[in-house]
This record gives C-alpha cells, sequence and structure tokens, in this order.
C-alpha cells in the first residue's frame, strides 16, 4: 500500500507550488489547484480505508501495517528517528475524518475567503497544515509524531495570524504558539525520558505488550513516582496543550480571531484531537504501565469538559461559544479513553472516545462552517446583532440545527451515540463520574440552544442589507457535513476501531440511553423556555447569580492567572534580573573589549601615518637592527 | 680595504673598486629616498638603488663565475624591469601633478584619515 505516501506527499506539493507562486496565479486558480489536489487526497485516503478495513482483518483482528519506512537520523544501535507511514484503525480513521474536514474547509473557503488579501497564501497554509496533520497520524514512531506535532502547531500559528494586520489576531497566534510549545517542551522530555528506558521510539515496539521492553523501568522512580508515570505523564502534558485541557485551554478561545474555517478545521475537528490521537496510540503503555495517568487524564478531561460548558453558557461572541464548547467535547474524550480498560468490553471507553472523536469532527466543523456563514451574512461574532436569522438562510438553518441536536445527543443523530458509549463507559468506571458526565451532557444541551435560538430565532435586528443565504461553495460543505451527522451514528464503529484490534458489537445500554437522552431533553426545554423568544429570566438569572456570571464571562480568570503569573512573578523576579546581568555584566564586558581595542588603537595609530618616507626609514633601520643582532650575537 | 689602491698598479680594475662604487650609490639612493620631497627625486633615487643593485650582479658574474652568464642576463631583466617601473611611476607623478599642481609627498595625505574622527 505504498500508494499512501501521495496523501503526504500530495498537500505537501500544493503547498509549495502555491507558496512559491503567491500572487503571481489568479487567486481562483490558485483555489481550485488546491482543492483539487485535496479532492486526490481524500479519494485516496477513501481508498486506503476500504482497502485496510477488508484486508488487515485476516486473524480476526485488524493488523498493523508499516506503508513505507525510511531511517532518517540514527543516534545508536537502537535508537534511530524512523519516518514512514503506519496503518492501523485509529491512524487509517483519522486519515478519513482529517481528509473529508478539510476537503469540505477547502470548498467552503473559495467562498467564504472569496477575494481576500492573501487568498493563495491562505490555501498554501491550508495543505501545509493539511500535510503536517496527515502526517501526525500516521507516524510510525513517536519522534515522527512529535516533529509534525510541532508542525501542525507552526501552521496553527500561520493560519490564527492570517489577519497579520489585526493586533487581536497576532496576540491570539502569539498565545497559541506559546502555550502549545510550553506544553510540547513536557512532551519532549516524555519523550526522551520514555525512550532512554526503552531504548526505541517505535510505537510497533512500545505498545506491542511485550514487557521486556519496559523492563529497565521496573522500581525506578523519581520523587516517589515510577519513571514510567513521569514519562506518560509529560507526554501527556504535550497532549492536553494541543487538545487545550485546563489549564493549559487559554489559547483556544483567542485562536477564533483566525479566519473561520481555519477554526472548523484546526480548532474543531482535527488539530486539537491530536493530544486524545496522542493518548488512545500510546493506549497500551497507559493502560499497563501508568494507569493512574489514565485515571487522570479521565478526571481531567470531567474537570475541563465541566468548566468549559459552563463558561459556554454565557459568551455572546458565537465563535467563542463553539470554541468552549469544542474544548468541552475533547474533555468527553479525555474521559472516554482514561475509563477505558483493555480489549472487548472493557475497551468501549477507548472505542466510543473514537467514535466521538470522528462524529465531532463533523458535526463541529458544521457548526463552525454555519457560524462562518452567518458571520458572512451579517458580518459579526455577536449572538445580540444576529437573531431571527431562520428565515433568511434556510440551508444554515436546518444544517445547524442538526449540528445542535448531535451534540446535545438527541438519537438518531451521530452525536448521540459516540457520547451515550463515552457515558456508558464512564457509568461502569464510576457511577459519580458517570452522573456528573450526564449533567455535562445536559449542559452542552443548554448553551447549545441558547446559541441556537439566539441566532435563528429571537428578536430580528435591523441590519444595513438583508442576510442572505451563502453561494454554492458554502452551502455545499454544509449539506455534506450535515448528512453525514444524520448517518454517521450507524455506522458500526466497533468493527473497524478498538484497541486490540478485534471487531466488537456495540450494545447500546438502553438505561445509559435514556438517561442521558432524558437530560438532554430537559436541558433543551429549558433552553427553549429561557430563549426561544425574549425573556426576563435570563437577566434575572444573571443578576441573582451575578458573581458565578461575572467569573463564566470573564472565564474564571484563567488568563488573568497567567498574566499574573508571567507579567508579575515571571517576568519582574527571573527576567527583568536577567535582563539586568546580560546588560551590566555580558554586554559590559563585550564593551570593555571593544574600548580597550580603540584605545590600543588610538595610542598607536601613529605609526601608521602614510607617510612613505617613513616607512621607509624605519624599514632600513630594522633591517640593519636586525643584521646587527645577527652579525654580533 | 687599502688593496684596492695598492692593485691599481697591476693595470686590473679590482671587484672591490665597483662594489665600493655600488655600495656609494646604494646608500646614496637610500638617503635620497627617505630625505628628499619631491616625487620626481624619490623616482630618480629608486633608479640609483636599483642600478647599485645592477652593478653587484654584473660584478659578481664577472670576477666569480668567469664564463657563466646569468648575472649579465638578471642585470638586463633588472634594466627592463625598472624602466617599466619608472614609465609607471611617471605616469602616476603626472596625474598627481594634475591634482595638486605639485609632486610634493608631503601633500600625499587624500586617503589618510581626518585627525578629528576619533
Amino acid at each position: 500500500m505504498q500508494y499512501t505516501l501521495l496523501i503526504l506527499i500530495l498537500p505537501l506539493l500544493s503547498f509549495v507550488i502555491l507558496g512559491l507562486v503567491d500572487s503571481k496565479w489568479k487567486a481562483q486558480v490558485a483555489g481550485t489547484l488546491g482543492t483539487a489536489i485535496l479532492v486526490t487526497v481524500t479519494l485516496l485516503s477513501y481508498y486506503t480505508a476500504w482497502e485496510y478495513f477488508s484486508t488487515a482483518n485476516i486473524t480476526g483482528s485488524y493488523q498493523r501495517i508499516i506503508a513505507f519506512e525510511t531511517e532518517w537520523v540514527r543516534f545508536t544501535d537502537y535508537l534511530h528517528i524512523n519516518l514512514g507511514i503506519l496503518l492501523d484503525p485509529i491512524s487509517v480513521m483519522m486519515l478519513v475524518v482529517i481528509s473529508t474536514v478539510s476537503l469540505m474547509v477547502h470548498i467552503y473557503s473559495l467562498g467564504y475567503m472569496h477575494g481576500e488579501k492573501g487568498f493563495e497564501r491562505y490555501y498554501a497554509f491550508l495543505s501545509l497544515f493539511t500535510f503536517s496533520m496527515l502526517g501526525l497520524v500516521v507516524a510510525t514512531n513517536i519522534f515522527q509524531m512529535y516533529i509534525f506535532w510541532e508542525l501542525v502547531g507552526a501552521s496553527s500559528y500561520l493560519l490564527i495570524g492570517f489577519y497579520y494586520t489585526k493586533p487581536e489576531a497576532v496576540a491570539a497566534s502569539k498565545k497559541a504558539f506559546i502555550v502549545t510549545r510550553f506544553a510540547d517542551l513536557g512532551f519532549l522530555i516524555g519523550i526522551l525520558v520514555l525512550s532512554y528506558y526503552t531504548k526505541t521510539f517505535d510505537f510497533g515496539i512500545l505498545t506491542s505488550g511485550n514487557a521486556s521492553v519496559f523492563a529497565s523501568t521496573t522500581g525506578v522512580t523519581y520523587m516517589g513516582i515510577s519513571v514510567m508515570s513521569w514519562a506518560m505523564g509529560l507526554i501527556f502534558v504535550g497532549g492536553a496543550g494541543k487538545s487545550a485541557m485546563f489549564p493549559l485551554h487559554i489559547w483556544l478561545p483567542d485562536a477564533m480571531e483566525g479566519p473561520t474555517p481555519v477554526s472548523a478545521l484546526i480548532h474543531a475537528a482535527t488539530m486539537v484531537v491530536a493530544g486524545v490521537y496522542l493518548v488512545a496510540r500510546l493506549f497500551p503503555v497507559y493502560y499497563v504501565y501508568s494507569p493512574e495517568v489514565l485515571h487522570g487524564v479521565a478526571y481531567l478531561g470531567a474537570i475541563t469538559s465541566l468548566f468549559a460548558a459552563i463558561i459556554a453558557c454565557v459568551q455572546t461572541d458565537i465563535k467563542r461559544v463553539l470554541a468552549f464548547s469544542t474544548i468541552s467535547q475533547i474533555g468527553f474524550m479525555m474521559v472516554g479513553l482514561g475509563v477505558s480498560g483493555m480489549g472487548g468490553h472493557h475497551g468501549l471507553g477507548y472505542m466510543a472516545s473514537m467514535f466521538h472523536l470522528t462524529t465531532h469532527a463533523m458535526f463541529k466543523a458544521l457548526l463552525f462552517l454555519g457560524a462562518g456563514s452567518i458571520i458572512h451574512a451579517v458580518h459579526s461574532n455577536e449572538m445580540s446583532l444576529m437573531g431571527g436569522l431562520r428565515k433568511h438562510m434556510p440551508i444554515t438553518h436546518i444544517s445547524f440545527l442538526i449540528a445542535c441536536l448531535a451534540i446535545a445527543g438527541i438519537p438518531p443523530f451521530s452525536g448521540f451515540f459516540s457520547k451515550d458509549e463515552i457515558l456508558a463507559a464512564t457509568f461502569e468506571f464510576s457511577p459519580y463520574l458517570g452522573a456528573a458526565m450526564s449533567f455535562i451532557a445536559g449542559l452542552t444541551a443548554f448553551y447549545m440552544f441558547r446559541l441556537y435560538y439566539g441566532i435563528f430565532w429571537g428578536v430580528e435586528h435591523k441590519h444595513a442589507h438583508t442576510p442572505h443565504e451563502s453561494p454554492l461553495a458554502m452551502a455545499l460543505p454544509l449539506i455534506f457535513l450535515a448528512t453525514v451527522t444524520v448517518f454517521a451514528g450507524f455506522i458500526p464503529f466497533g468493527e473497524f476501531v478498538t484497541n486490540d484490534g478485534a471487531p466488537y458489537e456495540i450494545e447500546l445500554n438502553m438505561l445509559v440511553a435514556g438517561i442521558s437522552v432524558g437530560v438532554a431533553l430537559v436541558f433543551i426545554l429549558l433552553a427553549t423556555i429561557l430563549y426561544r423568544k425574549e425573556s426576563k429570566i435570563p437577566t434575572q438569572l444573571a443578576t441573582t447569580f451575578a458573581g458565578l456570571h461575572a467569573a463564566a464571562s470573564h472565564r474564571f480568570y484563567i488568563d488573568e492567572v497567567y498574566l499574573f503569573i508571567t507579567k508579575k512573578i515571571v517576568f519582574n523576579l527571573v527576567s527583568t534580573p536577567i535582563a539586568w546581568f546580560d546588560r551590566h555584566v555580558i554586554d559590559a564586558t563585550m564593551d570593555g573589549f571593544a574600548s580597550i581595542t580603540q584605545r590600543i588603537s588610538v595610542l598607536i595609530k601613529g605609526l601608521q601615518s602614510g607617510d612613505v618616507q617613513n616607512y621607509a626609514y624605519i624599514i632600513l633601520m630594522g633591517a640593519l637592527v636586525i643584521a646587527g643582532l645577527v652579525i654580533y650575537f | 680595504m687599502f688593496d684596492v689602491f695598492s692593485n691599481f698598479s697591476s693595470g686590473i680594475i679590482p671587484m672591490e673598486a665597483y662594489l665600493l662604487l655600488s655600495l656609494v650609490m646604494f646608500f646614496a639612493g637610500i638617503y635620497g629616498f627617505i630625505s628628499r620631497k619631491s616625487l620626481l627625486m624619490i623616482l630618480i633615487s629608486i633608479e640609483l638603488i636599483l642600478n647599485a643593485a645592477d652593478i653587484n650582479f654584473v660584478v659578481f658574474n664577472r670576477y666569480l663565475y668567469a664564463g657563466h652568464m646569468e648575472g649579465f642576463f638578471f642585470a638586463l631583466f633588472t634594466i627592463a624591469v625598472s624602466a617599466c617601473e619608472t614609465a609607471v611611476a611617471i605616469a602616476i607623478v603626472i596625474n598627481i601633478y594634475r591634482n595638486l599642481h605639485n609632486v610634493n609627498v608631503d601633500s600625499l595625505h587624500e586617503l589618510h584619515e581626518p585627525e578629528s574622527e576619533q
């Protein structure tokens, strides 16, 4: 299956071509080329998935296939960095998800970004991102993953800061880069610790279940915690940074400064789930060698999920609401992984998490693209400037409603199936956590329908010109993703993706399903009462719980805490003294050398008078002195 | 050294006499090069130095390696080279004169760093 290499090469090629021609071609040519290449990549991904799932299951479980591998850097006999393509159920699943969403975003952007300055640059960056993300998911070893991990970080930085003349966008891109970079430091240290003890980077060896690989880690502890927990914990820090887990989530809401299709692709569907994918990829290692870290992942996911859901309930910028909703849903996926066991029914959480990743990618991309369509029509992100749009934008309205129902967990939409399985797995792990997650699922339904009613119902706002439905290029992806969202739930996902490779029959847990649907319906009803028509109750509630409301609107002051730590503590107590030392000791030493040299040169420059006769005299006298010395000594 | 004069009676000019001449010419050239201010005089001094060297070539060849020709030819080469050098130098001197209206070596300080710049 060597042709899978093309899946990586084509977007890279597209990036190079579009990056080089810049604005020399007409914008439409560049956009069409980028989209055409993505169509090819998507078809190749689908073909790969079809071939993989139809041929790889020979012995009752899906085999991992190394489609291509080459050695890149060799450090020692054991330790070498390879570049290759690994096909196994989750990487093939990710190939399909990424290429589908990316293609939809490419098509959508033809309409959304029409006439923007830097259109070619935008498509070049999209191609770079697609290449990096695909490279990340097919990585055969943890170091290759790290390389592409940084590449997606860089392309995310470039795309958030696409409107580089806007100060907020520049600040947001910087924030995203620094926060994730900071987390990636943990990832790198984790990789180094892990590879130091196991003598390998390779996923195949790490997850093979061969205990001798980890033999050297037994009994090694640092500060009372086993070295495997340290390594896996630090690797998870990297994943938490990319996947916006509390308290490293602060970059994601600000990342909404980028163009909306970018938010759909990177900050909703693909890049932000890289952390989930990382944990899933190393799941056997987490499960066997550091179960306490895995449980930590579950609880951190639950906390993040609750935290983000509460904030999402009071935000007024539609993209911010969706951003916090993304954080919350990634929390769900983390919980799913954290509570999962190994194989068969115990591996339900893992399977559910991957399932939710897929369905979430589709419906969240749909929500973002819908939001982009709305922003395109009313030229604002603020919910207060919308309202009553359902008459003007029927396609956007229907697709947005489908996505809202899916994320709220209403059957038969896709979100119901995946979320329900996460809840079932969580209930088996701990009923308290399960109850908490059900409540968060309810909150999800509440804030999504608050958003929905705020945009499409309520009082119609006066607009400069009547909002209109978006062009075909934008409507088509909405229709496609809405269709996927309606039917994706019926994919027998357990047949394809499980953590031991063996197909598993999903059974719907009717009790859990009943509870979650009930909770979701209650919260939707609540949102309907509060926001369907203009009512005084939301304002009254806001004044009653003024403290909570203000705290949630300010995102619980996490950004302020960061600012306090960086500005007041790091800058004042660390950076300022270091800067002083740099200026007054290191710089001063160098200045000292320079000024000493200059003084000496002033002293001896009389010798270089330019007077030829003087030179000749000195040469002659010197020659005589040397001759005298040679003769008499 | 005073044998130089005693040998005149034999009718052969002794080698030392030539060397004495070239020595005088050489140091006269050096003195002129250092003390004269006119570029033309400096050029003439250089010619003196080169001619002193030419005499040495010829004399050493004649007295020490009679029958060989290397020294003579070397003297001829040197004369040719010094002629070329003089032509170039004269060209330079003429250009300097056109610019400065004198050929005083002390007035050539165009490339010198001005004193004010520290």
